[in-house]
């Protein structure tokens, strides 16, 4: 079964008949030489929580960078909202997107949290959160400011919204972060490894507040290397394997009866 | 005092062309295509490579003399182009060569995440350099940045050989007329001095405003 078909499953028996919020299809990317995805399909409909699991260079991270175009894909299709993501070849033979306006539309729709947390080290918090309704999404400043402080409350920074990022932890900038990426009030958050830069200790209380949005049914697409977490939040695990999805399920099932030997060592290396 | 006071509208003015030059071309350098780094290759090269009193020379001569052709040929008059205007376009046009690659390492000095960030929430890239490069660069760019104006204040004494009256020309004419040469000169470097120690507090404080979200590096010595 190719993987166009096994998407066309896939999606033929996903639940609720709830609209599809992100759709990939047989998505292939190299880096030069490097074929790193080589026709893997993904869907994510409203108020699932999709986690992409696997071993290092099995190309999930790549995946996800895909969705809002961060990398560019070499081939495939690849739908947010159902609008598919209009794509041209450069002088080079590039892949890049064919239309500024309309990336810059989708990814003002999709809430990315980094590996690296990447706040912007020139802004306190509450700049960092109402940086992007402000300038990219026309929010007045007033309003913004409001659901800022709410959403700092809510990841437990409402005190330290003066405060510049290099003055805070692993965590703190984090879950920052993660406020930043739900300002925008995203149609969908993409989490990338978000608690693999940090220390043990502090990779509870981010979890805590992923977990949370994921209880209250936003859709989420998450590259994660903590695989107990993946099993209590996600709706839909997806396990890559060199650039293929080696074997996909419902967590119970990948977590509880894999049928890939592959999946199987990986589950007994990483547990 | 009239003279101080143009050296420093040179300065003023051939630093802001100088940072615009700068920032169109460590942008152009970074991001450009070919040719755009070729061109601003050979530019930062030779502006770099030729001293800057060779260049004010060439030009102020040849530069005047070519407008004017240029405006004879499509039918205009001759212009009178003013010295200052010719100071500040010749200086910025040295400075610009500099503040090029000072920015350009700037720009590399971010981390880039926070570029990368941006543009994952959509920011345009006119949005993200206004919003995020600039500022996030700042920090690195200031020392040199600072050196540059420095030397801006004093490469307006170069105009001097263009005729330009500027602190050195008149200091000169000054010691020249009383005959009293180490008053003039010493007051002149005294009042060069008193600019660069004005412009050291203020660069002062805008670095601290620039690194605002940065650490103090005092205590990890």
């Amino acid at each position: 079964m190719s993987a166009v078909e096994a998407a066309a499953v896939r999606s033929g028996k996903a639940q609720d008949g709830a609209a599809e919020a992100i759709h990939v299809e047989n998505l292939h990317k190299k880096f030069g030489q490097l074929h790193v995805l080589k026709g893997v399909s993904l869907s994510a409909r409203d108020g699932e929580v999709i986690a992409i699991i696997g071993g290092s260079g099995s190309g999930k991270s790549t995946l996800l960078r895909c969705i809002n175009c961060l990398e560019n894909p070499t081939s495939g299709i690849i739908r947010v909202n159902g609008e598919e993501i209009k794509l041209r070849a450069d002088s080079h033979g590039h892949t890049v997107p064919a239309d500024r306006r309309q990336i810059e539309r989708i990814r003002s729709k999709l809430g990315m949290v980094f590996q690296n947390f990447n706040l912007w080290s020139h802004m306190t918090l509450i700049e960092n959160v109402i940086e992007v309704p402000v300038h990219v999404l026309g929010v007045k400043r007033d309003e913004a400011i409001a659901q800022a402080e709410k959403l700092l409350a809510r990841v437990g920074l409402a005190e330290k919204r003066d405060v510049y990022p290099a003055y805070l932890s692993g965590g703190q900038q984090q879950r920052a972060a993660i406020a930043r990426a739900l300002a925008i009030n995203p149609r969908v958050m993409l989490f990338d490894e978000p608690t693999s830069a940090l220390d043990p200790e502090l990779v509870g209380e981010v979890l805590k507040v992923i977990g949370d949005l994921a209880r209250e049914g936003r859709t989420m697409v998450l590259v994660t290397h903590e695989m107990k977490f993946a099993r209590e939040v996600a709706t839909h695990v997806v396990y890559l394997y060199n650039g293929l999805v080696e074997e996909e399920g419902p967590p119970e099932q990948i977590f509880g009866a894999p049928k890939s030997e592959r999946l199987k060592q990986f589950i007994r290396n990483i547990g | 005092m009239l003279g101080l006071l143009h050296s420093l509208e040179i300065a003023v003015g051939a630093t802001i062309v100088g940072l615009a030059i700068g920032v169109c071309g460590a942008y152009g350098k970074l991001y450009g295509g070919p040719v755009v780094r070729d061109l601003l290759a050979v530019y930062t090269t030779v502006v770099r490579a030729v001293p800057e009193l060779v260049l004010i020379l060439l030009l102020y001569y040849a530069g005047t003399d070519l407008i004017n052709q240029v405006l004879s040929a499509i039918g205009y008059q001759r212009v009178d182009i003013s010295g200052l205007v010719a100071g500040i376009a010749v200086l910025g046009f040295c400075q610009g060569a500099y503040s090029t690659e000072v920015m350009r390492g700037a720009i590399l000095a971010i981390p880039q995440g926070q570029i990368e960030a941006a543009r994952a929430f959509g920011m345009s890239p006119g949005l993200l350099l206004r919003r995020i490069t600039l500022p996030a660069m700042l920090p690195f760019a200031i020392p040199g940045l600072a050196n540059l104006w420095l030397i801006a204040t004093k490469d307006t004494a170069l105009l001097a050989v263009v005729g330009f009256f500027e602190l050195t020309l008149a200091t000169r004419q000054a010691a020249g007329v009383t005959k009293a040469y180490l008053i003039f000169y010493l007051a002149a470097g005294v009042l060069y001095l008193a600019v660069t120690l004005f412009s050291n507090f203020l660069l002062g404080r805008a670095e601290k405003w620039a690194r605002r979200g940065m650490p103090s590096i005092k205590e990890a010595r």
